[in-house]
């Protein structure tokens, strides 16, 4: 299992990897952290030619808060979030995400904008970038533009990133404190990728919820959104019997894939508990 | 009774940290990749197919020093093939690199030889295989069944091993009998050892011999069938096990990658090596336990099992692994279905189904896993039907006298079936938790105890293996000893340990008889050219066998030290003692067995003339076997919304007899249990119909981590055999035999309000979640 | 089809050394037959099984999962790195101890990745410590001795705190 061979660049700033990815395009495949293109390389289920390395690249680490979001740069390490990184919600959040992304050894070297980019649909940070409908910011040689999560996931392993840009941001809505969010997800193994996954972020005002964004991942061919289980939610007190009653709207209205380890009607079963089980937590 | 003496012990009995461990926590073990660093790497371009005709290869253009191996370049190497002499056994011929056909996909056809793995990989990428596929049979009952395709023309059916037995009383109980029926499915396993298989071969031009490295767990064997195969003097080959990464059965068989290898390095006079990666040993090493059971219990109104009739299906694969042939699966399952119970009549009919799939081959505990698993699920399952209390219908059907003539002729010895599982319903505080239980229901939570009471034959020699009537008998061990001029103690073994901690057991049982430091006394094992013949590690069998010669050999080596001390010391030899390394008469002189062994060797004269010219000695031992025993009990919750089971708590009660060092037997049951665990729960080799494997990799084939297995508690009675010399029993695979049933009695006991039974494993988080549904959709 | 190598250079176990690489070869592979370091064993090459994890800059990492050409300017530790000359560090002494060990294939991993994780600033718990080593997979010991030969150097080294719930 040794992958095949490849040329290797290590950019030291975004203009000399944007020039290369410019130069390159389909040819050249970005490494961030490698955690699910190098496995798939030594398989040899992957075979770029030219691996454009952007570890040396300054400026691409980091969160920042700005205009309301959540700023995150492409290359932030998975281990990065283990902590909040904002106070409120959010972060409590994606803290709560990142202790089910594999393992502590993947965490430290896999990143964020190489999941998205990478776009399998169970990933997490896939689920989350959908579900809390996020932006990405990609940028070429040519220029910049944002991208909303609703278009960058086309399906399994492809996005509507071009072969010539790269991954710059992910920028999240910044919760308030009258929202709450949860998360939950049924992984066979501890650190395997789960059979499916929910997110949920809702805002009260009122003792009503007024608000509401549900994510899924694992179902289908890239992360999707749940308006059913988010209308089943708009307008009501939170309560154990809505949670239930919203997994269950949420649930009905998939169809989701099945593989040897969760047939479709089994994973409708697992999206009716994520999703209740994820307001349990955002309520708790 | 033999065995050892009353008085308190020096050696046997205590947690002696293990010899092996310090280079091994430094990371300077020797693995067979460390050994292999800098070889020219072989690797193995495998059948895509399951099943067709191979029409042609295309090579690539092939640079310098690449070579490209095909069946037509090895026409002279003889396949592969066990046999036996019973059983109406078909012999499948298992070729080296196929020229005709293909059997299953992952069959290795081309090998490529280059400078580097790397490389290579590139050429094997390259190599083209056309052949013409042709229907395959991938499903055991579907190749069992009428019409299959046929895998190997000399057997139309499929069936390569039949056996049956039935006792004359057995219709007569079945007719007047509670009849209790379960229909039981194992699916397939791989043991996954962590460190996968492979081999480095090479050629000594001066001596014209070459050595193989591999990682093997029976390396004469391997020496004798590879010679075999290549038609070489057997005296040519030098096979080494130097540390092997874990076995668990799946390093036992002979496999056509290992005759190539020495091949290659002998017809090219070089050194080449095969380090197979994840992806071939889930594909196309040994797989196991693909099972079907049909098991009817008869049972009389007190619940007594009186009767008991089995229909056996195992599937082997598409070839018969060599030296236990195909037969090791179901012939087990044919004679050791009765467990710890006592069954007056019985029944069993086992068939070895062949398939378009990878070959199958021992695998810790073989059938016993899913034997103690139907076993154990029948017990509950009729305890539930005659309204008995499922520990009381186990009292009434466990053996209690001994030794105990089972119905296929199998003699227990002394053990303690019932001792075990009512000191376990005592750790387990069956009724605190029986409570727990309750509470947890009103809300809405499922916890459920099962257990699992079974015995394991172990340590059994060349008698039982006989039984099978295998062309290759193994069973029996031997040991040289020799003290050296400077009064260390080696011991040349024929066993091939792999992470069972026998350097350290070994060297205990010889510092009890020879009264030396364990620290003084080095165990040799894995190397041909070093060690006498043996048949290796497996089947629960070295600490009792090698450690029964290797009494017997210490034993007659401290008959020679005292001999010698007594000319030394001028006294009797029945008064010399041996001890802390001493000569010593009581109340009397002392010399050191240094200076004992020097003077034997350097010395002539009067000592020369009593004991000869040196401290060699040696012993064979070949045990009729004895059963250790275990009740096993796990305490789980089941997440009713997922089907996931989490294990809470886990307790075995093990009577392994006397215990040499007890660390290292808790530790053997401890990682029997996790693998288990994991064939109960998570690991599953899935097929599509077509023959193709959906679970190349550990993202789909899941062994169990940290996070699925609890803390193992182990509790020990001692039952002290008359079987074995050291009155010791062997635990190798008990603990990977009982866990399966004691999960799962455990997720049905959860689920008793849906009244959900399961009978097949792993009893994977889909399937349990499968029963809920369907007992609720059922319910009114 | 020479492929063109590249020098690395690196400090493994506080040494600077250097090694030829082909691009595609991976860390694992440049430590164990550029550097004849074979205590890093590669067990499955795809990440699942941890037995190459090894330290770089500090951070956990699966060496299968990196090629050596990543590592320049790197600063490594390895197995080889963890005793003193003949002191074992407490956490191999405390793997020898407690029969945290049976064939040793996967040893390596489990200690640098327990290694790492005793030097965080953070407190180990057993919850903590199964959620870390769940990284890892072992298929002989069932874990047990793993989790007491851990707790044992957590303890020894101040480390350890009880779970807060039971």
């Amino acid at each position: 299992m040794k992958p095949a061979a490849f040329a290797y660049h290590r950019p030291e700033t975004r203009a000399e990897a944007l020039a290369l990815l410019a130069e390159h395009g389909e040819e050249a495949k970005i490494i961030a952290g490698g955690q699910s293109l190098v496995p798939a390389m030594n398989f040899r289920l992957a075979r770029p030619p030219i691996l454009i390395d952007i570890n040396a690249v300054p400026g691409l680490d980091g969160v920042r808060e700005e205009a309301g979001q959540l700023v995150i740069g492409a290359r932030t390490r998975h281990a990065t979030f283990e902590k909040p990184v904002t106070a409120g919600p959010l972060g409590t959040l994606l803290a709560r995400v990142a202790a089910n992304i594999a393992h502590t050894p993947i965490r430290s070297r896999g990143s964020w904008g190489g999941s998205v980019s990478h776009a399998d649909p169970a990933s997490e940070w896939c689920c989350v970038t959908r579900g809390l409908e996020a932006e990405l910011v990609a940028e070429s040689a040519t220029g910049r533009r944002s991208i909303p999560a609703a278009d960058f996931f086309q399906t399994i392993f492809t996005t509507a990133l071009r072969p010539d840009e790269l991954l710059a941001e992910i920028r999240l809505p910044l919760f308030g404190p009258d929202w709450h969010c949860g998360f939950a997800e049924y992984a066979r193994r501890a650190g395997d990728f789960a059979l499916a996954m929910a997110v949920v972020a809702c805002r009260v005002e009122g003792g009503v919820i007024r608000e509401a964004r549900v994510g899924l991942g694992g179902i289908a061919s890239t992360p999707v959104t749940s308006p059913e289980a988010v209308a089943a939610l708009l307008g009501q007190a939170p309560s154990p019997a809505l949670f239930a009653a919203a997994g269950a709207a949420g649930a009905a209205a998939t169809d989701p894939d099945g593989d040897i380890h969760a047939s479709g009607e089994y994973r409708q079963d697992l999206v009716k508990a994520m999703i209740r089980r994820a307001l349990v937590q955002a309520f708790a | 009774m033999a065995g050892l003496p009353d008085e308190p012990m020096n050696w046997i009995g205590r947690n002696i940290p293990r010899l092996e461990d310090p280079a091994l926590v430094r990371g300077e073990g020797r693995f067979v990749a460390d050994i292999a660093v800098g070889s020219r790497a072989v690797v193995f371009v495998r059948s895509p197919v399951a099943a067709g005709v191979i029409r042609g290869i295309e090579k690539p253009d092939l640079p310098r020093g690449v070579l490209v191996i095909t069946g037509g370049d090895v026409a002279a190497l003889k396949p592969i093939v066990p046999r036996l002499g019973r059983f109406n056994y078909v012999a499948i011929e298992q070729p080296i690199l196929p020229r005709d056909r293909v059997h299953y996909v992952g069959q290795p056809v081309v090998a490529v030889v280059a400078p580097t793995q790397r490389e290579a990989e590139d050429i094997a990428d390259a190599v083209f295989l056309d052949i013409e596929p042709e229907q395959a049979v991938v499903d055991l009952d579907s190749a069992a069944g009428p019409g299959a395709p046929v895998v190997h023309p000399m057997a139309p059916t499929n069936t390569i091993v039949e056996g049956r037995i039935r006792t004359p009383g057995l219709d007569a109980v079945l007719a007047e009998s509670t009849i209790v029926e379960i229909d039981v499915r194992s699916r397939r396993q791989n043991a996954s050892p962590m460190e996968t298989r492979g081999g480095a071969a090479s050629f000594d031009k001066a001596s014209g011999r070459v050595s193989l490295h591999a990682s093997v767990q029976m390396p004469h064997m391997l020496r004798t069938g590879i010679a075999d195969c290549i038609g070489m003097p057997e005296a040519d080959l030098r096979v080494v096990a130097p540390d092997v990464g874990g076995g668990f059965g799946q390093k036992m068989s002979l496999f056509p990658e290992y005759v190539l290898l020495v091949w290659l390095a002998r017809k090219y006079r070089t050194e080449v090596a095969w380090i197979e990666d994840r992806r071939e040993n889930l594909i196309a090493s040994a797989h196991s336990r693909d099972q079907h059971h049909i098991v009817r219990g008869a049972f009389d109104g007190q619940g007594v099992m009186r009767g008991l009739d089995v229909e056996i299906l195992a599937n082997i694969g598409a070839f018969s692994c060599y030296p236990t042939t195909c037969g090791v699966e179901p012939l087990m399952a044919l004679a050791e279905y009765a467990g710890p119970y006592k069954v007056a009549e019985y029944g069993t009919h086992a068939r070895g189904i062949t398939t378009n799939t990878a070959v199958m081959a021992p695998y810790r505990g073989v059938s016993r896993p899913v034997v103690s698993f139907a076993l154990e699920r029948l017990m509950e399952v009729a305890a539930k039907r005659l309204n008995i209390d499922p520990i009381e219908i186990r009292r009434r059907n466990l053996v209690t006298v001994f030794p105990h003539r089972t119905p296929t002729n199998m003699v227990l010895d002394e053990a303690s079936y019932l001792e075990t599982m009512e000191k376990a319903v005592e750790v387990a505080d069956l009724p605190g938790f029986r409570a727990r239980q309750q509470a947890a229901r009103e809300q809405g939570r499922y916890l459920g105890i099962g257990f699992s009471v079974i015995n394991e034959r172990t340590g059994y020699g060349t008698p039982a293996f006989a039984a099978r009537s295998m062309e290759i008998t193994p069973g029996y061990e031997r040991v040289e000893i020799c003290m050296t001029p400077s009064g260390e103690v080696e011991a040349r073994i024929g066993a091939s340990p792999h992470g069972q901690g026998l350097r350290t057991t070994l060297a205990q049982i010889i510092a009890e008889e020879v009264g030396v430091d364990v620290q003084r006394i080095r165990i040799i094992h894995g190397d041909t050219d070093r060690t006498p013949y043996g048949w290796g590690t497996f089947a629960s069998r070295s600490l009792v066998i090698a450690g029964g010669a290797s009494k017997l050999a210490a034993g007659k080596l401290a008959q020679k030290l005292k001999r010698a001390a007594a000319v030394l010391l001028q006294g009797e030899e029945s008064q010399v003692r041996l001890e802390a390394g001493m000569a010593l008469i009581p109340g009397g002189a002392s010399i050191s067995l240094d200076t004992i062994a020097r003077t034997v060797y350097h010395s002539a004269g009067p000592i020369s003339e009593k004991i000869g010219y040196d401290l060699n000695e040696a012993a064979t031992y070949d045990p009729e076997g004895t059963f250790s025993n275990a009740c096993h009990v796990a305490v789980v919750e089941v997440d009713a919304e997922t089907g996931n089971t989490r294990i809470l708590r886990y307790i075995v009660v093990e009577d392994a007899g006397r215990l040499i060092n007890p660390m290292i037997v808790d530790g053997q049951v401890q990682g029997g249990v996790a693998q288990g665990i994991g064939n109960a729960l998570l690991e599953e080799i899935i097929y599509d119909a077509d023959g193709n494997i959906l679970t190349g990799s550990f993202a789909d084939f899941i062994p169990p981590t940290m996070a699925e297995v609890p803390d193992i508690e182990v509790h020990h009675l001692a039952t002290l055999t008359g079987a074995t010399v050291l009155q010791a029993k062997g635990v190798g695979e008990g603990g990977s035999i009982a866990a399966p049933a004691a999960v799962i009695n455990a997720i049905c006991d959860a689920l008793q309000p849906f009244g959900v039974q399961l009978f097949e494993m792993p009893a994977t988080p889909q399937r349990v979640r499968a029963a809920i549904r369907a007992a609720q959709e059922t319910s009114p | 089809m020479s492929e063109p190598k590249v020098t690395v250079c690196c400090t493994v176990n506080g040494q600077k050394v250097e090694a030829d690489v082909v691009p595609r070869m991976s860390l694992a592979d440049m430590l164990r037959e550029e550097l004849h370091l074979t205590g890093t064993h590669l067990g499955c090459e795809h990440g699942v099984c941890g037995a190459c994890t090894i330290i770089v800059n500090g951070a956990p990492v699966r060496s299968c999962l990196m090629f050596g050409i990543q590592a320049e300017g790197a600063e490594i530790r390895t197995v080889e790195g963890l005793a003193d000359g003949d002191t074992l560090s407490p956490l191999q002494r405390a793997f020898w101890e407690k029969h945290g060990l049976q064939c040793g294939f996967c040893t390596p991993g489990f200690l640098m990745l327990a290694t790492w994780m005793l030097e965080q600033p953070e407190p180990v718990t057993e919850e903590r410590l199964r959620h870390v080593l769940s990284s890892n997979l072992c298929r002989c010991t069932g874990y047990t001795n793993i989790v007491r030969a851990v707790t044992a150097a957590a303890k020894e080294m101040g480390k350890w705190a009880e779970s807060a719930a039971a």
